[in-house]
């Protein structure tokens, strides 16, 4: 992912897509892939370029789970909540993970070290339960190896590629 | 040249097989040998994970299993300089030409493959799934060289003789659906390809997609040629990166090859490119879907007018699912009737499962249709492990249902599943045995509805927030009840919860809605009671709604060793060091640690 510093201004991310609204949800993942988050100010940037009024762009970036309105840790799980995933206990995991981090799922630590999300299905139901840290896959975890996990990121800071 | 095939799916790269692709190429720079490494997809047996295939010298393709680094450098070792093949983790043969090598049984006899007929994972994880010649040697673009060789006319009643029904879930016929959208009168038509595979449990589309890439692709020019379409889109959830890195690099060979963007015969020419979803289950819903390539907000509209007349930006358009566009390609290159051979009378072909859950061999398995259940979760899936009894398959989604033991043989088709209440959907089976509580699958699947629900019509909006109300009224305890009042409104609400269901059945606008209630429906048809016991006696029998659980310690068993007390996350063991230790009840969040690290068996949950 990249960072702050490296970002580009909102023009420049979103200036190779057609003014058209049929864009707007790519402009949206392209804008939020720069950023990690749509801030108010990016939308009202899209608001302007495409047209539309901001209200509208609101609604679709609230309506799709992958848009985020605020910004995330450096680190970001997302813990599966996919059938095979609950029935295999993701939700001990992530009780877990709220306790160990001390945030609820859609908050960030105060330190903007971790993230806590969940995901609708990751598609590896086969290696449940699972979650995603920054892209990365995890599967067949338990309450340890998930303590051991957050452990390790705790101590370097970062997920190692 | 050795060649060595290593599968690198998303299941196979969670599990490792990155690091045993270096292991391998390690292996050949330590050994001066030049090795191919290609990488594949997924061939589906995912318990097996990461796997290699190594190819003797003499072009036998021999399959390992559970390959860690280390292995993979033991399994080279042994095969490509011993010429010795039987190892551990030995998964089989390949079947090829030549006679197969004595004393290593081919890989379709194993328990796993034996039952399954391999029709669309025909290529995943046999082919390099990136490159477009290994796709043409294993008979690929053929089946577009055939249509383009008939009329429009002719590829429509091919596909309607096959008895091609829709893989998404509905089951609608693939034929009726193309001959109504080339019927449609307008010079511009699209074709999508849902690949929004929101059914949390199932990853069939992800594998095909990322296992064998051009037989989707290949598929949607052929439907897209059928009903006269210039422009196809891949509508792809960005839950599945590799997939969408996978479609992008052959849309950009089979450009360069000059298969797309350029006219064909008879003039066809044809355009493809990916639409990346963000995330809402109700896209998988085809109105919805195209409300979504459009850049809105993603709501289903009453239907009629259909797609195939007036769809995405009002132009004729079909939706098709992963899945049936790879059997479109298929049974455009061997014909209809080997196809139409399969399966049953109402129901053509073979169906690709994600067998997950509590099952021995979870993965991908692709089965006739008329298979039974039975087969399925005990011959392929290897039954259920640990020892414990099967209680139930759910099927389909959070618009299917839970089918029970009594049920287990059932013949999979579109008809007899809805006979018990279940739905084909599009492929997700979970296995659950008697750990499982089948209240809070229904609870789940209602809570995933409820934040998935698009808001626009009210029965589902608010009807399934009141439905999940009364669930989980049914896991809290008494002690959460914060006046008698609410006690007694809880069983009021359990009164209504069945005709609740049945209404949001009745009235909701789209498909998500109306198979909402199909969770608690079935389970309640099934498992009453296990409803009424949490009803009546506040008790979980499977051990899993929290709310209904206490943890007790057994003052006799307890060494006092206070090892529960100091993880306890709420401080709610008390009790002195070699003394018998007790849970305050009102401070314990039944997190199940004691139980989990206490030595001496002492902590127990009821």
């Amino acid at each position: 992912m990249e960072t702050q510093q490296q970002a580009r201004p909102v023009g420049e991310v979103i200036a190779k897509y057609p003014k058209s609204r049929e864009h707007l949800i790519s402009i949206l993942q392209e804008v939020q892939g720069e950023y990690g988050y749509l801030s108010r100010d990016s939308i009202n940037r899209i608001s302007e370029y495409l047209g539309l009024p901001s209200s509208k762009i609101f609604g679709v970036a609230t309506f799709y789970n992958q848009f985020r309105l605020n910004a995330p840790g450096r680190i970001q799980i997302a813990m599966c909540r996919g059938t095979a995933c609950h029935v295999k206990g993701s939700l001990n995991l992530l009780d877990t993970c709220r306790q160990l981090l001390g945030i609820e799922v859609g908050q960030t630590t105060k330190d903007g070290v971790f993230s806590l999300e969940t995901v609708a299905c990751l598609g590896c139901c086969s290696i449940a339960p699972a979650m995603m840290v920054n892209g990365r896959f995890f599967g067949r975890l338990d309450k340890k190896k998930v303590e051991y996990l957050i452990d390790t990121w705790r101590a370097t800071g970062r997920v190692e590629e | 040249m050795s060649r060595v095939f290593i599968g690198m799916g998303t299941c196979g790269l969670a599990t490792g097989a990155a690091e045993v692709r270096t292991a391998v190429e390690k292996w050949a720079a330590a050994h001066g040998m030049s090795i191919d490494i290609t990488p594949t997809g997924c061939i589906g047996y995912c318990k097996a994970e990461p796997i290699m295939d190594v190819v003797a010298d003499s072009g036998h393709r021999v399959s390992y299993s559970n390959v860690t680094p280390e292995v993979a450098g033991f399994i080279l070792d042994e095969a490509l300089l011993r010429k010795n093949f039987k190892l551990d983790g030995l998964l089989g043969q390949f079947k090829n030409g030549k006679a197969p090598l004595p004393g290593i049984p081919l890989i379709e006899e194993h328990p796993y493959f034996r039952k399954q007929v391999k029709y669309v994972l025909r290529n995943c994880g046999v082919i390099d799934p990136e490159s477009i010649s290994d796709y043409r040697a294993h008979g690929g673009f053929a089946g577009l060289e055939r249509a383009m060789g008939m009329s429009p006319q002719e590829v429509v009643q091919e596909i309607t003789r096959s008895g091609l029904r829709g893989r998404g879930g509905s089951g609608f016929l693939a034929g009726k659906k193309w001959d109504l959208a080339q019927k449609s009168e307008g010079t511009k038509k699209y074709v999508i390809c849902n690949a929004d595979e929101g059914d949390p449990g199932a990853f069939m589309d992800r594998s095909i997609l990322e296992g064998d890439t051009y037989s989707v692709l290949e598929g949607m020019m052929i439907a897209g040629y059928a009903i006269g379409a210039d422009e196809g889109i891949i509508y792809c959830r960005a839950e599945y990166p590799l997939a969408i890195e996978r479609i992008n690099k052959a849309i950009a060979v089979m450009k360069g090859e000059g298969l797309l963007e350029k006219p064909l015969k008879n003039g066809f020419s044809f355009a493809l490119r990916v639409k990346k979803g963000a995330g809402a289950f109700v896209c998988g819903e085809e109105t919805a879907l195209m409300a979504s390539v459009e850049g809105r907000r993603g709501m289903p509209r009453p239907r009629p007018p259909y797609p195939a007349v007036a769809g995405l930006f009002q132009k004729p358009t079909i939706v098709n699912n992963v899945e049936t566009m790879a059997n479109a390609s298929h049974i455009m290159r061997e014909g209809a009737e080997s196809f139409a051979a399969m399966g049953t009378a109402t129901s053509k072909g073979t169906k690709v499962f994600a067998l997950t859950g509590k099952v021995a061999n979870a993965g991908l398995v692709e089965v006739p249709m008329g298979i039974t259940l039975r087969e399925i979760v005990f011959d392929i899936g290897g039954g259920i492990p640990g020892g414990k009894a099967f209680k139930a398959v759910q099927i389909g989604g959070p618009s299917g249902g839970c089918i029970p033991a009594e049920h287990l043989d059932i013949k999979i088709d579109y008809e007899s599943l809805k006979t018990v209440g279940a739905m084909m959907g599009s492929g997700g089976l979970v296995v659950m045995d008697e750990d499982t509580c089948m209240v809070d699958m229904a609870r789940y699947f209602t809570a995933f509805i409820t934040s998935e629900s698009c808001g626009k019509c009210i029965p589902c909006r608010e009807g399934t927030q009141r439905l999940y109300e009364i669930l989980d009224s049914i896991v809290s305890p008494y002690s959460k009840m914060p006046d008698e009042e609410a006690n007694l409104l809880r069983f009021n609400r359990v009164l209504n919860m069945e005709s609740l269901a049945q209404v949001i059945k009745d009235t909701s606008l789209c498909g998500l809605g109306q198979s909402a209630p199909n969770p608690v429906l079935s389970t309640l048809r099934f498992f009453r009671k296990e409803y009424e016991a949490h009803i009546y006696d506040r008790a979980c029998p499977a051990h899993q709604c929290k709310g209904l659980l206490t943890y007790t310690i057994d003052t006799n068993a307890c060494t006092g060793c206070t090892l529960c007390a100091k993880k306890c996350p709420t401080a709610a063991i008390v009790g002195e060091r070699k003394k018998a230790h007790y849970i305050v009840d009102e401070k314990c969040i039944r997190c199940g640690t004691c139980l989990d690290v206490c030595r001496a068996g002492a902590v127990s949950v009821a």
